[in-house]
């Protein structure tokens, strides 16, 4: 079996790095689109300043009568309960201040942040008897959230038509057909491709990510080993979704339809450019169903946070777990021929 | 899994234990039939191949021999009927014992052609010498060229090689020489001479003639889906002919004799008479002052009798 899985494999890296277009658009595409919208996002964001006011219904607005602060023009008020993780925001800068509204005010804020120092002196003008509370923590950039949702985009695009269009055009040109005479079978072929695939991605992403890292000095608390687990157990599932699509189809047409109406959901829900956090529990959940959910948090909690196997091992066995279910599938679907 | 069933051509076998043959053919269609929506491509067709037999299935576009022949191949499955090799269904160990030449196919882009006989050879247990039968498709000079680079005839030469490179036991080549000139064709025919030296079984799907008339042993004449003539060329000519046909230009031929009691085919430069009396035709011929300086004598062909069975020119 490893000697077939080997040969197809082996053949299809020669086809890959020998056609220099695609080879060339796989490495410079995603240096150019990080470099190009980390220094578009680059900025803080709003210019406004987000204060997080602590309510017991987080779903409702924030009531202005409560207290004078809360008039303040050029300043967001969010609705946060007691256990959402706001004390974190603002310890990373994300957040400028957290505001306790009770029978005294208390107020949370990191003294090193310039926009949290502000927010302060506003709080304390309408009310100078308030509370102060200190945390403390390193400012998280957008730029910092920002590379992994991008470096994780490439990785989705690159596994879903990278692999789809080519099995597709396979199909479609007879190549499949021609495999399908010798003792080669679907999981073999679906093998060699996945992980050829694989390593084209780790390769490029490493190498995009290394470049991003030293030139944009992006925030990486965690261990890279790690980090290339996440990217590794994600890049699988992907790959492995791409060939589940591509397993039957003849059409580049409908595969490609096929892939753009997987690829746009992910883009808009998993978390690439913008947190779900303030959105709906029910599209939350519908979003962690998602691939790239799940490799996006992970990378994150890795690059950001610090953490270890034993914090991520939930995104690394959905990872697994979508891997392997969507290899199963697009084992048992696949169809040598043309239709 | 589904795709070994997909794989399987007994899969429509209508018994619950795998079907056997008890027959002493290496390979044997029983009862295939390939039904699509609005065709029957393969009506219920049984024939039998015997060890080191080249065994050509002729007729025209359409007459369903593609379709039969990749059922035996194993890479279509059969509406209802079965195939078997060495008397059991056929299966992956068939796949590792069979080569296939597809009427068309792709190969891997940017691969030479020495790797991408590599990649195939890979692909099988028992290998053939790749030096050997580099040699033998006359590849020798081509190693190293882009498989996207080839003429017609060093391509099939290629998917020839290919479909070697497991010392196949049972080769199938479907219509090899298509598109080839009249050179290639006949190298390619020479190479084929070579391959059946090696006692490897061959079918072979043919739209020439010719070809399957210096190739074949055995032929099935197919049309609509249905067999309609089988037998060695030789036996299948005798049977239905014993007459040869007399040619004659056109312009030599008097209107007045098209009423002679034999079949005549006139076409714009020749006319065709089929006697199996030559010398009572010539005499006639003679009578009426017809020049015979371009007369030719031929025997019938496989040619005549497709015509004869079918009503269609063969190079449809």
């Amino acid at each position: 079996m490893m000697r077939r899985v080997l040969a197809v494999w082996h053949a299809r890296n020669l086809e890959f790095v020998r056609d220099r277009a695609s080879f060339g658009w796989s490495i410079f595409m995603p240096l150019g689109l990080v470099f190009g919208l980390a220094i578009i996002f680059s900025g803080e964001g709003s210019d406004e300043f987000q204060v997080a006011v602590l309510v017991s219904d987080a779903t409702a607005e924030v009531d202005e009568s409560v207290h004078p602060f809360l008039e303040t023009r050029f300043v967001e008020f969010l609705p946060v309960s007691e256990g959402d993780d706001v004390l974190e925001d603002v310890a990373r800068h994300q957040l400028d201040m957290l505001v306790e509204f009770g029978d005294e005010v208390r107020y949370w804020i990191n003294e090193e942040s310039p926009k949290g120092y502000l927010a302060e002196r506003l709080l304390l003008q309408t009310d100078a008897a308030a509370m102060k509370q200190v945390v403390t923590g390193n400012a998280v950039r957008y730029v910092d959230w920002l590379v992994p949702g991008i470096l994780g985009m490439n990785m989705m695009f690159s596994s879903l038509f990278g692999v789809g269009y080519v099995v597709v055009r396979y199909r479609k040109n007879g190549f499949l057909k021609r495999l399908r005479a010798t003792p080669l079978n679907a999981l073999e072929f679906i093998i060699a491709q996945i992980l050829s695939r694989l390593i084209l991605i780790m390769a490029t992403t490493s190498l995009v990510f290394l470049s991003v890292k030293y030139i944009l000095d992006i925030t990486m608390e965690g261990s890279y080993l790690t980090l290339a687990l996440v990217a590794l157990l994600g890049g699988s599932s992907l790959v492995s979704l791409s060939l589940l699509v591509a397993a039957r189809v003849s059409s580049e047409e409908l595969a490609g339809g096929l892939l753009n109406m997987l690829s746009w959901p992910m883009m808009l829900l998993s978390g690439v450019f913008f947190s779900l956090e303030g959105s709906g529990e029910w599209l939350q959940s519908i979003a962690r169903l998602l691939p790239l959910t799940q490799l996006l948090e992970a990378a994150r909690l890795v690059m950001i946070d610090g953490a270890g196997i034993g914090v991520i091992w939930p995104q690394l066995a959905a990872l697994a777990g979508m891997t392997v279910t969507f290899l199963v599938l697009g084992s048992a679907l696949f169809r040598w021929r043309f239709a | 899994m589904a795709w070994r069933r997909r794989g399987g051509v007994t899969a429509s076998w209508p018994y619950n234990s795998a079907p056997v043959s008890t027959s002493n053919y290496i390979l044997e269609a029983r009862n295939l039939v390939k039904q699509y929506p609005a065709v029957t491509a393969v009506d219920n067709v049984s024939f039998g191949i015997s060890s080191r037999q080249c065994f050509g299935l002729l007729g025209p576009n359409g007459a369903g021999k593609t379709t039969t022949v990749e059922i035996m191949e194993g890479v279509l499955p059969p509406t209802s009927g079965a195939v078997f090799f060495r008397g059991g269904p056929i299966g992956r160990e068939f796949r590792a014992e069979a080569g296939i030449q597809f009427q068309s196919t792709a190969l891997q882009d940017f691969l030479t052609v020495s790797e991408t006989l590599k990649l195939f050879q890979q692909l099988y247990r028992r290998n053939e010498d790749l030096e050997r039968l580099i040699e033998e498709c006359a590849l020798t000079e081509l190693v190293d060229r882009d498989t996207r680079k080839l003429s017609g005839g060093q391509r099939q030469r290629l998917l020839l090689a290919l479909a070697l490179v497991n010392d196949p036991t049972v080769l199938f080549l479907d219509e090899p020489t298509t598109g080839l000139d009249p050179q290639a064709r006949r190298n390619f025919w020479h190479l084929l001479e070579r391959i059946k030296d090696r006692d490897t079984t061959i079918i072979l799907t043919t739209h020439y003639m010719e070809e399957a008339y210096v190739l074949c042993d055995e032929i099935a004449i197919m049309d609509r889906g249905h067999i309609i003539a089988q037998g060695s060329p030789e036996s299948l000519l005798k049977s239905h002919y014993d007459d040869v046909i007399l040619q004659i230009p056109t312009t030599d031929f008097p209107g007045a004799l098209h009423d002679i009691p034999h079949k005549i085919l006139e076409t714009q430069e020749l006319v065709e008479i089929a006697t199996a009396d030559v010398n009572e035709t010539i005499k006639r011929l003679t009578d009426h002052h017809v020049p015979l300086n371009h007369l030719r004598i031929r025997p019938r062909n496989l040619e005549d009798l497709f015509l004869e069975l079918t009503g269609k020119e063969l190079r449809a």
